[in-house]
């Protein structure tokens, strides 16, 4: 369903993006860059409540004329980009969240592993295949 | 089986092979094959595997042949390279025959070329005393007499010299063979050898248990091995369990060739392994290994991190961060898979899941079965390595004695057997020696947790010669009326307590010193930069001065950022000593013994050094001291002058 998939880390830099190579790979990753901006202004917005009630899902960060920007952020500042066609108009809200849920999953089993050291680039098979599932879902 | 070996050795272009040549290499291609399945796979199976014509020979069986050739593993290396097996993988028949004539051409000296094989050679030999396996190899027409099988291509003299040769290659074999099967004991367990080293030390412990895997290769070679008349059965075992110890690879993919996955099953023997690896690492095997003890020991296996960390991901199935015992298995087996050049699966095999691993070898039995082997080994064999080995988990901080302590705790264990051969747990009745770890058991039966290794531990430090007790630091144990203990107790927040305690041995030297402080308050506001905590943390270094001298750089170190407590500092830390130095030589020249004496001169000695660096500094801060106050005087002056004179 998603196009394009991004984690990025605290320090706003990618740990892990992919995207369906139907096109021209730049232009979602330069999507999820400028989606950051509008993450951290949600975020501090937020902020002035306790960070504990915020929510870790932000939703729909911005439309543009073909995708549709979600946003979802975890507690300690990593952030989940997924970047969805507009075509796709069954998509909806929870299901968008569960699959962040998931991705929030896969990327807590990454970060279990001892071999993987917080910052690196995702390399993990199985989040890739969960990704994969994810994405393929579309086409 | 001959027609269709012969028809697959037709197929390789570049071989010319004689008749003679071609019946024996077909012959033993096929008797390598045979022996992957043989025994265990039906007999149609194995005819119809073979006639397919895309038969491959087993490695393991090709491997004992070819080390059965005497040739040196380089050559064997470089033969096994040439004759494409690497590249294809497998051992095809034209890469077996391939490897037979290199062989054939090793053996009588040419090098191992491609070229080498063009030109007509003799038969390879292969050592038939060698292993039990081997003797189905070869060409039984030109079977002669019991040790050496005879190639009727060559001459007798070279058969002969071929003998001795190979006699003599056999010794030297053996000990170049036994280093690498008994590895040092350092942290690569990893590589394969280390591995082989954990079997030959299963084997060397526990005859009894001879291995199970075993026999699903020898039954073929035991109706066989009479037909041969085989001399030396007992070398032969002997130095079958070198060769299975310097192959285990190749067991691995025997012993699990039996089965559908083949390299994924872990046999018993390297479930002892892991078991007691993972013992090492963490005593209760109920419990489980944290992520980054894990990390560490998987790291030594020399694996690539990403590959380590698929096959954690692999593992890890409940993906808590930590392995428990199934968990832990099935990530050695990986990783020992992968390092024998196996690619690791997508996803874990169903027989390294958890839940099979636990239910294939249930706990209660392998501990059992541990136990046997473990009072086996104390019967037979009682070093610590065993030991190490074999013990219980309640008993592993007990493997770190033993071998300290094995000596002096031999009668002691002795006693112990008899003593608690009644109280042996009911699941172990049979074991008549009781390891040290039965006391345990009889203070809980079958329970491993951390409590039993302490009534353990006290009942060792109770057999143990008394350690001796605590050495007197210079916490003045004897200096009782200067109570200095108190003194070094509460380090932190010493802020009174440490400022009390000296003043009372001597009352002169405190008081000046209460004034100076007080006066020291007074001082200008730069001065006390952090007054409260370095007046609390004075008092602590200066106890910390008393107890270690050889602390006096963290002092030093303190000074340039605070120079007003330094300041107080040397005023009462030299009363301090003088103080501790009055006080002691007395106790000590009444009642102390020549040793703590010494002990207390060097403390002396050491009080003094302080002394004089504390006076040192002291006269340094007095000197600042000074400067400031005029650097104050300057500053009032000038402030008196900026100050709007009121003229009239």
């Amino acid at each position: 369903m998603a196009v394009c998939i991004a984690v990025i880390a605290k320090e706003n830099y990618p740990l892990y993006i992919r995207s369906t190579p139907m096109e021209n790979e730049l232009k979602f990753h330069y999507m999820v860059h400028t989606s950051l901006d509008v993450v951290d202004e949600k975020i501090s917005a937020m902020g002035k409540a306790l960070v504990d009630q915020r929510e870790l899902y932000l939703g729909l960060l911005y439309p543009t004329e073909d995708y549709k920007v979600y946003g979802y952020v975890t507690n300690s500042k990593v952030k989940f980009v997924m970047v969805v066609d507009s075509s796709n108009t069954a998509l909806r809200d929870n299901e968008i969240r569960s699959m962040f849920r998931k991705l929030h999953n896969s990327y807590t089993d990454v970060m279990c592993n001892p071999f993987y050291n917080p910052g690196d680039r995702i390399q993990s098979r199985v989040f890739d295949n969960m990704v994969t599932s994810m994405m393929i879902q579309v086409c | 089986m001959e027609a269709a070996a012969g028809g697959g050795c037709g197929s390789g272009p570049s071989l010319l092979l004689s008749d003679g040549e071609q019946q024996c290499y077909s012959e033993l291609f096929a008797r390598c094959v045979g022996a992957a399945s043989g025994g265990q796979g039906p007999g149609p199976a194995e005819a119809a595997r073979v006639a397919s014509g895309t038969a491959s020979a087993a490695a393991g069986p090709v491997a004992d042949l070819f080390r059965a050739s005497q040739l040196p593993a380089e050559t064997l290396h470089q033969i096994t390279e040439l004759c494409g097996a690497k590249r294809v993988g497998y051992f095809g028949p034209t890469q077996f025959y391939v490897a037979l004539k290199l062989i054939a051409a090793a053996q009588s000296g040419l090098p191992v070329r491609i070229e080498s094989i063009k030109c007509e050679l003799p038969l390879p030999r292969f050592m038939m005393s060698k292993n039990d396996g081997e003797m189905r190899f070869g060409n039984p027409a030109e079977l002669h007499g019991s040790k050496v099988q005879i190639p009727y291509l060559t001459t007798e003299k070279n058969s002969f010299k071929r003998m001795d040769d190979e006699e003599k290659q056999q010794e030297t074999q053996s000990p170049t063979m036994s280093p690498l099967a008994s590895p040092p004991s350092s942290p690569p367990h990893y590589q394969r050898v280390p591995l082989s080293h954990g079997y030959s030390k299963l084997r060397s412990s526990m005859e009894q248990m001879h291995p199970v895997p075993y026999e699903g290769r020898q039954p073929l070679v035991q109706p066989e091995g009479t037909s041969f008349g085989v001399s030396g059965a007992k070398p032969l075992r002997h130095q079958a369990s070198l060769i299975r110890s310097f192959s285990v690879e190749r067991e691995l993919q025997d012993n699990n060739s039996n089965y559908p996955d083949e390299p994924w099953r872990i046999t018993e023997e390297q479930r002892e392994y892991y078991i007691n690896q993972f013992r090492s690492l963490q005593p209760d095997p109920s419990s489980f290994i944290s992520g980054s003890v894990a990390k560490n020991f998987f790291t030594k296996s020399k694996l690539s991190i990403p590959e380590l960390s698929y096959i954690w991901e692999l593992s890890d199935a409940d993906c808590d961060g930590a392995l428990t015992l199934p968990e832990f298995c099935a990530a050695f087996h990986l990783i020992v898979a992968r390092k024998n050049g196996y690619p690791l699966p997508e996803g874990l095999p169903p027989t390294l899941q958890p839940e099979y691993l636990q239910a294939a070898f249930p706990k209660p039995k392998w501990e059992c079965a541990l136990f046997d082997s473990y009072s086996e080994s104390m019967l037979t064999n009682q070093q610590a390595c065993d030991l190490n080995g074999m013990e219980k988990t309640s008993v592993k901080d007990m493997a770190d004695f033993p071998a300290p302590t094995q000596d002096v705790t031999g009668d002691d264990k002795q006693a112990l057997k008899s003593t608690l051969t009644e109280a042996l747990p009911k699941d172990v009745p049979e074991d008549p020696a009781t390891p040290k770890d039965s006391n345990s058991l009889k203070a809980r039966p079958r329970s491993r947790s951390y409590s039993s290794t302490s009534i353990e531990e006290a009942m060792k430090r109770g057999e143990d010669p008394p350690t001796p007790p605590p050495r007197p630091q210079k916490t003045h144990s004897r200096a009782s009326s200067l109570d200095l203990n108190k003194v070094f107790q509460p380090s932190v927040p010493a802020t009174k307590s440490g400022l009390l305690p000296p003043p009372p041995a001597l009352p002169p030297r405190p008081c000046p010193s209460q004034p100076e402080q007080v006066s020291e308050a007074e001082l200008p506001p730069q001065l006390n930069r952090a007054p409260s905590q370095a007046a609390e943390s004075s008092p602590a270094k200066k106890d910390v001065s008393y107890s270690q001298p050889p602390s006096k750089p963290i002092r030093r170190k303190f000074r340039p950022e605070n120079q007003s407590t330094e300041s107080q500092e040397p005023s009462t830390a030299v009363g301090g000593p003088a103080s501790g130095a009055t006080v002691k030589p007395h106790p000590t020249v009444q009642k102390q013994s020549s040793k703590q004496k010494k002990a207390i001169q060097t403390a002396i000695r050491k009080n003094k050094e302080a002394n004089a660096v504390l006076a040192r500094l002291n006269s340094e801060l007095q000197q600042q001291l000074k400067e400031v106050h005029q650097e104050r005087i300057a500053l009032e002056n000038q402030l008196e002058q900026l100050r709007p004179v009121t003229v009239l």
